[in-house]
């Protein structure tokens, strides 16, 4: 027996599929995992996240040691309610883990982290505070997490938990969030669709859901958690990146605040170096053109030289740069086979690029992601 | 919990074969195999006058989860295959036992007496799951 959140009995209840993920009895799906996949791009969805690790960091000099912590700079938070998508580095530059960093207070940030990293991040992250010393670190058990998605999703909640939620939470703009009573509500998530991610007290989870559910939103499970996600072009940590990888390799610059210059964060040595000497490999969208799927660790063999530029080059046998599908699923919205992959720098967006699938060779086309938005897709 | 028709025979693979009045057999995949699985996408199918051994790949279900060789349950030639099953490989899912996949004319009719019954197949798929 895994760990258990506090939906575990609705879930089986509710009919779930439940499975092993990262120590934790999780639901799969509830019956059909692409049908939950199109109610969340169409209508609403809720997923149970609580098994996500939630850790509050006070004190004076909390502001200074999350500079240092992280990647991404936390000054940009100017408001407080704000969140920030951020990685959290080792020496080298490779990535600990990805999480969501809150501005409460002058004295209090929240992080939100990886279930599946919970031990190797409360081990780093408590030995860093405790050697910058004025920074308190306290997880948070206590609280479980609802993440309600999709273009009906924000109606729902109100009719769903209170009108009056319309009033504060209704104005948010992306990430950003707002506790009302015991609720901390976020407009943040990880299927590209509008909604909010709710952080609430454990005692509150199962009426919270239930509530949600009797307002029409749906129960999602992890199957369509994984390929909604894919589809919105985010990252999974552990596929995509891990600490073997740095951000710049992994589609993640975006994420990396290097200015101002003056600010040392863990592992900003390594990425300067790696800028200098220019990164070598890119994670990037592709679209398989035939039948099937693309699944993870898939080789991928791009072409070289002339043909890496002008976008139409095929790889020959044997004369190939390889590459490997990170992330690889079925796309339910475009009907089709995703994924990300990791090749060389230098591939291009309308290359096309040549998969082992199961002994055969079979063709797929460099994109930009994400590959959909807003239930459609971005790509022409 | 999965449906096991009495009236049909299995294979250690998974698949349901059905004997029919003209000698001719018809295979899908089980519902069992189907809940495994998860949600279908592909299905690709053998060609028809394929000559096949017992046991050899027939066709490949592909579901988001896993991609699986589907095998002809006895030796035989490939004579009919339903393309409605290829163009939409949810109804696997839905009816298992409804979307059947090929039929072959069996080269040794007795062959198909050696399948396991419903109350075998039943049994293996209680013991796969321990």
């Amino acid at each position: 027996m895994g760990h258990r959140t506090p939906l575990y009995d609705q879930h089986v209840e509710l009919g779930a599929k439940m499975v092993d993920f990262g120590g934790w009895d999780m639901p799969i799906h509830y019956g059909s995992q692409i049908e939950e996949h199109h109610q969340v791009r169409r209508d609403a969805g809720m997923f149970d996240v609580s098994h996500m690790v939630v850790s509050d960091f006070k004190g004076e000099k909390v502001r200074e040691f999350l500079k240092t912590l992280l990647a991404n700079n936390i000054d940009k938070l100017k408001t407080p309610g704000r969140a920030l998508y951020t990685c959290m580095l080792n020496s080298k530059g490779g990535v600990i883990d990805d999480l969501i960093v809150y501005y409460l207070n002058d004295t209090w940030y929240r992080i939100v982290s990886n279930a599946g990293t919970h031990d190797k991040d409360m081990t780093w992250m408590n030995a860093a505070a405790k050697e910058f010393g004025g920074v308190a670190m306290t997880e948070r058990p206590d609280l479980a997490m609802i993440a309600v998605q999709g273009p009906n999703a924000k109606e729902k909640v109100y009719a769903a938990l209170g009108e009056n939620l319309r009033e504060s939470a209704g104005k948010l703009k992306p990430f950003h969030s707002v506790t009302i009573g015991e609720l901390m509500i976020a407009t943040t998530g990880y299927t590209g669709e509008d909604g909010f991610e709710i952080i609430l007290p454990a005692k509150a989870a199962v009426f919270t859901w239930q509530m949600l559910g009797e307002a029409g939103v749906k129960p999602i499970g992890l199957g369509a958690r994984d390929t909604l996600r894919l589809e919105a072009g985010m990252n999974l940590y552990g596929s995509d990146m891990d600490e073997t990888t740095t951000p710049l390799e992994s589609g993640l610059a975006w994420t990396v605040a290097l200015e101002p210059k003056e600010r040392k964060f863990i592992g900003r040595e390594a990425l300067e170096k790696q800028l200098a000497a220019g990164v070598p490999r890119q994670l990037v969208g592709l679209l398989l053109e035939d039948k099937g799927v693309l699944r993870n660790h898939m080789k991928v063999f791009c072409p070289q030289g002339d043909d890496a530029r002008d976008g139409g080059g095929r790889a020959a046998s044997g004369t190939a740069a390889e590459g490997e599908i990170m992330s690889g699923s079925f796309s339910p919205t475009l009907n089709q086979s995703i994924a990300l992959a990791r090749v060389p720098a230098g591939v291009v967006p309308g290359a096309r690029v040549e998969v082992d699938v199961r002994g055969k060779r079979l063709t797929a086309k460099v994109v930009k992601y994400p590959f959909v938005r807003n239930g459609k897709s971005c790509l022409e | 919990m999965s449906k096991t028709p009495s009236d049909l025979r299995y294979t250690k693979s998974h698949e349901w074969v059905k004997k029919e009045a003209d000698g001719s057999v018809t295979v899908g995949i089980t519902d069992h195999a189907q809940g495994l699985l998860g949600d279908m996408v592909f299905v690709e199918l053998p060609k028809v006058g394929t000559q096949v051994a017992a046991g050899k790949e027939c066709g490949v279900v592909e579901s988001v989860k896993a991609a699986s060789d589907v095998y002809a349950p006895i030796a035989g030639e490939i004579t009919a295959v339903n393309t409605s099953v290829s163009d939409t490989p949810e109804s696997v899912n839905k009816d298992a036992y409804g979307a059947w996949m090929f039929k072959l004319k069996p080269s040794t009719a007795a062959d198909i007496d050696k399948l396991l019954d419903a109350a075998a197949y039943e049994a293996l798929v209680a013991s796969e799951q321990h």
